[in-house]
């Protein structure tokens, strides 16, 4: 099942091409909100609860706000956040997973034991306990949700560093006097890079879920500010009434994660099938 | 195997006090304290020092630990800040209906997935094999909420089968309470089942390659019985496994549910706890979550030892 179509000298699957599309239109429509979306976001635009004509696609929610334009801003809210998550959680578990391969001994026993103990907690319980004293203002979830999503980039990059730490370009490097920072920004990095795009597509997935279940349960995003998370939460009563407002936000959700959950797949399989190849 | 048994019980244990030690120094270390987090905006430098008095929040946090694990071990969590009440009274009704939820839920769940990962093993490669594959997918990553409301939508308003509240009461009878909660358990069941049918799949087919599978059917016997006969006892070891660490994402995946059909349980009665900054219910809470965790992914090694006859008569 695959297409003509070519990515980092790989032929694309189909589902890998449905994809990336669906990631390239909900980054498309992050990036450009102000400009894709007909009304802005906290505009009322007429009487709550109207049904979709020409100008507004998808209708108007319970307090008269175009709900196209609120599902285009808040692509921008849910990704831009997971995003942010996703980078600080890998910057702390890649650094922490690299240093803990290297320097082995205590300081990798430490590291070890200490993510053993966050993962032996659902990191959804850890975090309300967490927010139940911070808050619930963003700095505070992006960087609460970031270290504990952390100590699973730790297991994979500390394993994959083992790995390559273990062969002989790398024993040559140390032997030749290089530093640990230069041996894992010239060594370990490169070679690590294929299986750690993958995992970031992964961790992005997760933080873009967790903080959307945060806001759904009304401790993540909080008013004015609205991701798809907390439009569900909105809009949850209006099921009632058979519409279909909370299905947008939560169905752009899902859609999202599949899409990049299909790339995720793609990329994981060319490494396999590169590993067994010898290449 | 006494001893592996016991060794895993031990780890279990540790892991249990380590999470609590977590819990406690989650609410605690960290910048801004349980004083500054009730009064929020109206604090004043007095206001807070007397509340941190009358709290207790001057002794050392160590000695507050101990005080505070020795007594959850025997079910006291103190006061709610907010109501008043004693912790484990609000707690008590709520965790009979989580457990309940929980429960009904695994009841059909567990079966029916092994029942159907072992109709896509016996069909592999099949059509019937791709959806379940492609089924697994899209369940990873839809979130419960939108299959919540989905259920909702059509089977609650458009059909009006099922009610769109599970509003149990603690003298609502079993069988209504069943009826009441059918679309939570229908919500926590399809977002798991899938898992665990790929995985009871895969288990399967993995054994399927070994040679006495291929003895059995060069000994002329249809596919079906190979499969339940002679793979299938074989491949229960990591299937109960599998099934153990799904039900243990059911205790996650149920505080979403009941907040969806605003069902009275554990979970609804934390995610308030925490937008109350009611510190002694999370903590209660976060602990009962946290033990239900790690108990349910201790089963799932000491049944992994108890189902294979290897490590269950060492030499």
């Amino acid at each position: 099942m695959t297409v003509p179509v070519r990515l980092f000298g790989h032929r694309l699957t189909l589902p890998a091409l449905i994809g990336l599309i669906i990631i390239l239109v909900n980054v498309a429509a992050a990036v450009g909100a102000p400009v894709i979306a007909p009304f802005d976001q906290a505009d009322i635009v007429g009487d709550a609860y109207a049904d979709p004509d020409p100008q507004h696609v998808l209708g108007l929610d319970n307090l008269g706000r175009d709900l196209f334009s609120r599902l285009v801003y808040g692509a921008r809210m849910s990704i831009g956040l997971a995003l942010i998550i996703t980078c600080l959680s890998f910057g702390l578990g890649v650094t922490a997973g690299f240093a803990a391969a290297v320097l082995r001994g205590w300081a990798d026993v430490l590291l070890s034991r200490l993510v053993d103990l966050l993962l032996s907690m659902p990191t959804l319980i850890f975090a309300f306990v967490v927010l139940s004293v911070l808050g619930t203002a963003l700095p505070v979830l992006v960087v609460t949700i970031a270290v504990l999503d952390a100590p699973k980039v730790f297991r994979l990059s500390r394993a994959l560093a083992m790995n390559i730490g273990a062969l002989e370009y790398v024993e040559v490097a140390r032997l030749r006097g290089e530093g640990l920072w230069w041996v894992i920004r010239h060594e370990i990095l490169p070679n690590a890079a294929a299986p750690l795009l993958a995992e970031f597509g992964l961790r992005f997935s997760f933080a873009f879920l967790f903080i959307a279940a945060l806001s759904f349960l009304g401790i993540g995003v909080q008013p004015p500010a609205a991701d798809w998370g907390s439009m569900v939460r909105d809009y949850r009563d209006m099921i009632n009434l058979d519409a279909m407002a909370p299905l947008y936000p939560a169905g752009a959700i899902a859609i999202l994660t599949i899409g990049v959950s299909f790339v995720v797949d793609w990329m994981l399989a060319i490494h396999a099938r590169g590993q067994g190849e010898g290449a | 195997m006494l001893r592996l048994i016991g060794q895993r019980l031990g780890l279990g244990l540790l892991t249990l006090v380590a999470a609590s030690v977590l819990i406690f120094a989650g609410t605690e270390v960290l910048p801004g304290d349980l004083a500054s987090a009730i009064l929020q905006n109206t604090a004043t430098p007095e206001s807070l020092a007397e509340l941190r008095q009358e709290l207790g929040l001057n002794r050392p946090a160590a000695v507050r630990y101990f005080d505070w694990a020795s007594h959850a071990v025997v079910g006291e969590f103190g006061r709610s800040l907010a109501s008043h009440r004693e912790v484990v009274v609000e707690i008590a009704p709520r965790l009979r209906n989580t457990l309940f939820l929980a429960s009904y839920a695994a009841i059909v769940a567990v079966p029916l997935a092994v029942g159907l990962g072992l109709m896509a093993a016996i069909w592999q490669g099949g059509v019937y094999d791709r959806a379940v594959n492609f089924a697994t997918l899209l369940t990873i990553s839809v979130p419960e909420y939108l299959v919540g409301y989905i259920l909702i939508k059509y089977f609650s308003v458009r059909l009006g089968w099922f009610p769109s509240l599970a509003n149990v009461t603690p003298d609502t009878p079993l069988l209504s309470r069943i009826w009441l909660t059918f679309l939570p358990m229908l919500t926590l069941v399809l977002v798991v089942i899938a898992h665990m049918m790929r995985m009871t799949r895969a288990s399967v087919l993995q054994i399927m390659s070994s040679p006495y599978i291929e003895m059995a059917f060069l000994k002329g016997l249809p596919k079906w019985r190979v499969v339940i006969r002679h793979a299938f006892p074989n491949a229960v070891a990591p299937i109960i496994s599998v099934v153990a660490l799904d039900l243990a994402y059911l205790i996650v995946g149920v505080v979403v549910v009941e907040v969806v059909f605003v069902y009275p349980g554990l979970g609804q009665l934390m995610v308030d706890a925490v937008s109350k900054h009611d510190v002694p219910v999370v903590q209660a809470c976060g602990l009962i979550f946290a033990a239900a965790f790690i108990l349910l992914n201790m089963a799932a090694d000491v049944l992994a030892i108890l189902s294979n006859p290897r490590l269950r008569h060492p030499r």
